[in-house]
């Protein structure tokens, strides 16, 4: 019987990062009171940006050790927070960080563990979670049989939450100690490309490229990005390629994600790519091959040698 | 270095579209089983850490490959045998009766039994996308991890500089020995991995090694011993129920534009998409 969660919010750059909105979303549609965590070096500082959400309170956990997202430092205080605050459900968002410290979190608190989220219900107090399995061509319903439970949701399919009023308390926790493993592990640094467009999980727009945009990938994409405010996404075989950055990679493997507009240019459609973007609501795509399978989930396919279609889609969108 | 690798075989992904959900539950029938990608890629890296990038046939290590699974998966321990692997080990356990945990509780008492430098495991099974077993073994066993990692520089067989593929961008960490470690599809590429018994200037061949037939029939002779989850304290006790499966709603069919102007059109007025 799941009676009160706790959801984990993310911080990037002493921000809240939007992904950690769609946890609270879950919790929200699992009609049960909810507690956020924010835990990061800086978090006290950005605790303001979360407390007119609905939770019942907001825990701060604020340490200069808890930079660089190392799973061994955070998961002892998290697994504390949950304890202490009696908490039965701890919901990560589905970001390469919670998906590499749930498990963990999981293991200690002897909870199990349903990774990426599509959807949640609440049966008579049981929580009763869907997620997609074998590349999203099909959905599993599935109850996690312990007393504590650990979710991470996928944030393609819980929209951000708004707020929604109120002043929820805030409250420091106590910083654990590190795991013993946690001095093995030494943060070398994290090479991001500087990038002014929107993370692939919040854009409302993405451009995607394939492996036949060769070395053109940037000189044709940008310009349409540029146009339309939009992230841009590849797949697999662009960043194998090396014609675009890995972390741009959008799939089952990569990113997953749901924008209002795709539009897959020179992208064939293999399965692993289509689970990584069918949930869209409209999509787009652009390929010489009419026979590509891309084509069946598009909702405007456009046959056409991409190289001229992009450059006079960006003419046609000034236009007007 | 001695490595153990955990391998799953999983339906054919790319047939995955075939699925068949009757009476709630997965249909997986005329489906072939494959080893999962990401323990292709796992074989793969932990053969790089252990060998002479330009002298293969020499061992400088040794790579265990270990399932969990039924009798049938032999074949699956065989073929990693077969592109280069030393020895393996069956862990008996039905494919319904075992969890991501249940999983990760019998390698963490596998690996108590027996030393190892690295564990070295795919970033998800693509099957049920997953991607908690490396993580839950790591706590499991109080060791450090470095999950989805697309490049492994080995320092002296002590420690491991690992590039890790996160939503932002490459995050770079050193971790000490005794590891865990899960790859990413970039780790096969040309470079990826670096070890001191191997030339820097070497350049592998992209992607994974394939076995030849005098390998698949020496395979059938490397070792292979069957182990009990009761031999080695574990009961499968899933935590996880999957109460039911069903299809994804399909997506209505789409239609194909005359050209830009028209799809401009489209997106404007019909699907309101500017
Ligand atoms: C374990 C595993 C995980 C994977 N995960 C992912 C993942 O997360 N994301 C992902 O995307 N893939 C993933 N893949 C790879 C996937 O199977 C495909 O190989 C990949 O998506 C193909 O990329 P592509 O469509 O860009 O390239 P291709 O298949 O080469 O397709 C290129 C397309 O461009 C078209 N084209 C060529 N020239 C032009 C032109 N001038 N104008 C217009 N069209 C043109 C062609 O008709 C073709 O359809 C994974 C594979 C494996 C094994
Ligand atoms: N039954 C199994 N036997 C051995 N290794 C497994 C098994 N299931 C998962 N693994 C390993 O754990 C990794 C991640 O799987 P998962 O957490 O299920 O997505 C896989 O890539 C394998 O390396």
């Amino acid at each position: 019987m799941a009676t009160k969660i706790l959801v984990v919010a993310e911080l990037l750059e002493g921000k809240i990062r939007k992904a950690s909105l769609s946890a609270v979303t879950f919790a929200r549609n699992a009609g049960l009171p909810f507690s956020v965590l924010v835990i990061g070096a800086g978090a006290a500082g950005a605790a303001g940006e979360i407390t007119a959400f609905g939770a019942e309170k907001v825990l701060v956990a604020d340490d200069a050790t808890f930079n660089g997202w190392t799973a061994e430092r955070f998961a002892p205080t998290v697994a504390a927070a949950v304890k202490n605050g009696g908490f039965d459900v701890l919901a990560f968002t589905a970001s390469s960080f919670g998906k590499d410290i749930a498990p963990r979190v999981a293991a200690k608190l002897g909870a199990g563990y349903a990774p990426d989220i599509s959807s949640v219900s609440n049966e008579g107090g049981t929580l009763i979670y869907r997620r997609p399995v074998y590349a999203g061509n099909a959905y599993a319903k599935a109850k996690l049989l312990t007393a504590v439970q650990v979710v991470s949701v996928r944030q393609s399919e819980f929209t951000a939450a708004e707020a929604s009023g109120g002043a929820s308390p805030v409250e420091a926790i106590a910083i654990e100690a590190a795991d013993a493993a946690a001095s093995k592990v030494e943060f070398l640094g994290l090479e991001a490309a500087k990038s002014e467009r929107p993370d692939l999980g919040d854009a409302r727009v993405i451009v995607a490229g394939g492996r036949a945009l060769k070395e053109k990938f940037k000189d044709i994409l940008e310009p349409l990005a540029d146009k339309l405010g939009a992230a841009i996404g590849a797949s697999r075989a662009a960043c194998d390629a090396g014609y675009a950055a890995p972390e741009l990679q959008v799939g089952q493997t990569g990113r997953i994600v749901a924008p209002r507009l795709y539009l897959a240019i020179g992208i064939s459609g293999a399965i692993q790519h289509l689970a990584g973007m069918k949930g869209s609501k409209t999509i787009v795509a652009i390929n010489k091959d009419t026979e590509a399978p891309i084509f069946q989930v598009a909702d405007y396919g456009l046959v056409q040698d991409l190289f001229a279609a992009v450059p006079e889609l960006v003419t046609e969108l000034n236009k007007g | 270095m001695k490595i153990l690798v955990p391998l799953k075989r999983v339906a054919d992904p790319d047939n995955a579209n075939k699925i068949k959900v009757n009476g709630g539950k997965i249909d997986t029938t005329g489906l072939e089983w494959k080893l999962n990608p990401f323990d292709e890629y796992a074989v793969e890296t932990a053969l790089r850490l252990t060998e002479n990038g330009a002298n293969t046939k020499a061992r400088l290590g040794e790579v265990v490959v270990v399932t969990l699974g039924p009798k049938e998966t032999e074949t699956t321990l065989r073929s990693a045998l077969a592109t280069g692997a030393d020895r393996a080990i069956r862990i008996d356990a039905g494919d319904d009766a075992i969890d991501g945990d249940t999983v990760a509780h019998a390698l963490a008492a596998l690996i108590k039994k027996e030393n190892f430098d690295l564990i070295l495991l795919g970033k998800q099974a693509v099957d049920g996308d997953s991607n908690q077993v490396p993580q839950l073994l790591a706590e499991y066993l109080g060791w450090p991890q470095a999950t989805f990692a697309a490049t492994i520089k080995s320092e002296a067989d002590k420690a491991l500089v690992v590039g890790r593929e996160v939503d932002g961008g490459t995050l770079n960490v050193r971790v000490q020995l005794p590891a865990v470690v899960s790859v990413d599809l970039r780790i096969v590429a040309p470079k990826s991995v670096t070890s001191v018994h191997t030339a820097p200037t070497h350049n592998y061949a992209d992607g994974v090694r394939f076995a030849a037939l005098m390998q698949i029939m020496a395979a059938k002779k490397k070792p292979l011993v069957e182990v009990k989850l009761a031999d080695l304290g574990v009961t499968a006790a899933p935590k996880i129920e999957y109460v039911g499966f069903e299809l994804p709603p399909a997506r209505k069919a789409g239609v194909k534009v005359a050209n830009v102007a028209d799809l401009v059109g489209k997106l404007r007025n019909e699907a309101k998409a500017l």
